[in-house]
């Protein structure tokens, strides 16, 4: 595992998460892996007993795991939700707006660059998973 | 029209500075090509043939005069002194430097424009009726609709790395403008029992396999519209075809399906979203709706037009529709001139346009997806000076929907992904239909040309389509016949073996005479193709 970006209050879990395949045949493991083509709602079954969801992004493009992590935390999940691959910097924020909340990319990215990004946009116009206000609430709020 | 308000101004200013960061960062070297492109595509920044392209986002293709203006002077400070406006309801500028290309989106910005989302696997700009608000025909005004999923579709979180682009467009006329039922997403806003909602059309499009969208569902309300938006792109983006760009789009994935099925899983994940509080409340749209509302217009004014200047009264009859309120018309500015290049105007013309706006039209401009620009509230008292000012530019083409008004995509004069140059064939047709009168004669023709099988020129959806394509090292064009992208969609069908570029101008030739010698009285060049079939139009072809 290469170096993890965490957004927890508690340390990244230190397991290694088995395939979904492995995990859904009666194991009794705590940590997944899915990738881009497996479906999510395969796990919400198991949501009470799992500590660690890692979504993979073999390619960035591939953007099948923001719909994995956002359908996790609507289902109610609060484990740690693990995007790892190729995770660019660009990609931080809407990473984070899904609900992923470590971070484990190829590359090492820069922490002044991953700040700034993250704290650039000031709001966000649509409700997501990140708890954040959209615009359109605000100003309702306002008037 | 919209304005932003402090929200929507910090979001455009953000990315300005964000894309000046990114930019900068490949200017020094520290980003490669291959890791700024995804983030210029985001920006509607592309690397074409030449130099940098870059695409300004013109939402649901309305525009007030200041920000026309803005458009031209970025033509001329920029660029080589002109723009081209896009079947999208966009403009692109041909010759841009990377190192410019932040000072541009601050620009715009201070117009409150931008580039968000003009390219990219992203939901692009949300197009509309470039008649909204003021024909007589409409439901209700498309475009506050527009604008709340413009705002919902900025910086989506799960939907900004989708299988494939996605297009959206919103009408509310039985007529359709904007050829709604050639997107990924087409809405239709109708009545029934007094409450407007939406008709939603999913997986239309063109490119190497054109679909007319089947109808997903029969009417969705205001108050539901965002979540069952994001069920039908949630079932695309998980779903959608990743292992070959050709199939990527929605339209695959609704063909490979079945409407039925694809339909059920939208309904199913619909279900769950309506439980996660995701649309705004009525107020919002209610909101945005106070910017659409009516102008003041003036009553009591003459409703009748001066017809004594004969070329004013074949424009007249020709580019001008019928508005809503009486004493007014809606004017359509043609960039079509006989041997220039559809849909590009220069900064001179662009700035006029924006003066006669500001005089004539009650500060706003619309662009269509056809590439013209439209002046939506002229009353009728004025035809005769704006038509004499637009003359004088080079801007009073008589030929709204005619032969010459073609649709063309940029080709293999600038864009990297042609086979076959599409402006030189345009030119040749309209120089061989010139004359008015013929013109005239030929009625309604849409002629659509696209210089590569990606069919950005929209050659599936012309009367007469053009498909340029690479044969052996040459450039070959083949003929369509039959499309339509209106109300009464319909994909055009090849007539046989491609033309080089004089031999298709001969066959466009061939095949409008066949048509003048047995159309039926009323009857449009492609009415008479519906009724008489292809064979005669071959047989007058390769006979």
């Amino acid at each position: 595992m290469g170096d993890v970006l965490n957004f927890r209050d508690s340390a990244p879990a230190s397991e290694t998460p088995v395939a979904l395949a492995a995990f859904l045949g009666a194991s009794n493991a705590t940590a997944v892996r899915i990738e881009p083509g497996e479906d999510a709602r395969a796990l919400l079954a198991h949501l009470d007993r799992l500590s660690l969801v890692e979504v993979t992004f073999p390619a960035f493009g591939d953007g099948r795991g923001y719909s994995a992590a956002r359908i996790l935390r609507e289902a109610g999940y609060t484990g740690e939700l693990r995007a790892s691959g190729d995770v660019l910097v660009d990609q931080l924020l809407a990473m984070r707006r899904v609900g992923f909340d470590t971070l484990v990319p190829n590359a090492p990215l820069d922490p002044a660059i991953v700040e700034t990004t993250l704290s650039r946009f000031a709001d966000v116009y649509q409700k997501a998973v990140d708890g954040r206000t959209p615009i359109w609430a605000k100003r309702y709020e306002e008037a | 029209m919209y304005l932003y308000d402090k929200y929507d101004q910090a979001m455009v200013d953000a990315r300005v500075e964000e894309f000046r960061d990114q930019a900068r960062r490949r200017l020094a070297g520290e980003l490669t090509e291959d890791q700024f492109k995804p983030l210029r595509l985001m920006n509607g920044l592309y690397l074409q043939l030449h130099a940098y392209m870059l695409r300004v986002a013109v939402p649901y293709g309305t525009l007030s005069g200041r920000q026309m203006r803005m458009l031209g002077h970025i033509a001329h400070k920029y660029d080589k002194d002109y723009g081209h406006f896009t079947t999208r309801q966009n403009i692109q500028y041909n010759w841009i430097k990377l190192e410019d290309a932040a000072d541009i989106l601050a620009d715009l910005a201070s117009v409150e424009m931008h580039a968000i989302q003009t390219s990219g696997n992203c939901i692009r700009n949300i197009s509309s009726d470039q008649y909204a608000g003021v024909s007589a025909d409409e439901v209700t005004d498309p475009r506050p609709w527009a604008e709340l999923l413009r705002q919902w579709s900025s910086f989506h979180p799960e939907f900004s790395y989708l299988p494939r682009k996605f297009k959206i467009a919103v009408i509310a006329s039985q007529e359709d403008r904007a050829a709604m039922r050639l997107h990924d997403i087409g809405l239709e806003l109708v009545k029934r029992d007094g409450v407007v909602g939406a008709r939603v059309f999913v997986g239309g499009g063109m490119g190497r396999t054109p679909m007319i969208a089947p109808e997903i569902r029969d009417f969705v309300t205001e108050d539901e519209i965002i979540s069952y938006v994001e069920a039908c792109l949630r079932v695309y983006n998980r779903y959608g075809r990743r292992d070959n760009k050709y199939k990527a789009r929605v339209k695959i994935l609704v063909h490979e399906l079945g409407k039925d099925e694809y339909r059920r899983q939208v309904e199913e994940e619909f279900a769950h979203m309506k439980t996660l509080g995701l649309d705004p409340p009525v107020a919002e749209l209610d909101r945005i709706r106070t910017y659409f509302a009516d102008p003041a217009y003036e009553t009591g004014i003459a409703d009748t037009v001066d017809r004594s200047d004969p070329d004013f009264a074949v424009w007249l009859d020709q580019n001008v529709a019928a508005h809503k309120q009486p004493g007014y018309a809606i004017a359509t500015i043609s960039l079509k001139p006989v041997g220039g290049i559809p849909g590009d105007a220069s900064s001179d013309q662009i700035k006029l346009m924006a003066d006669l706006a500001e005089r004539y039209s009650l500060d706003e401009l619309r662009v269509t997806h056809a590439q013209n620009i439209v002046l939506p509230y002229v009353k009728k008292a004025d035809l005769y000076a704006l038509w004499q000012e637009l003359d004088a530019a080079g801007l009073a083409p008589a030929n709204l929907d005619l032969i010459t008004d073609i649709i063309a995509c940029p080709g293999l004069d600038y864009c990297s992904l042609a086979n076959a140059r599409s402006i030189p064939v345009a030119q040749k047709i309209a120089n061989r239909f010139a004359d008015i009168g013929r013109q005239q004669e030929l009625g309604e023709l849409k002629l659509k040309i696209s210089g590569c099988i990606n069919a950005c020129g929209h050659h599936h959806a012309g009367h007469i389509g053009i498909l340029g394509v690479d044969r052996k090292g040459t450039e070959n064009y083949q003929l369509l016949l039959g499309g339509s992208g209106a109300e009464d969609a319909s994909l055009g069908q090849i007539t046989g073996p491609g033309f080089d570029e004089n031999g298709i101008v001969d066959a466009i030739e061939t095949v409008t005479n066949l048509y003048l010698r047995e159309r039926s009285e009323g009857e449009r060049f492609l009415d008479t193709y519906r009724r008489l079939g292809m064979a005669p139009f071959k047989e007058a072809i390769y006979g």
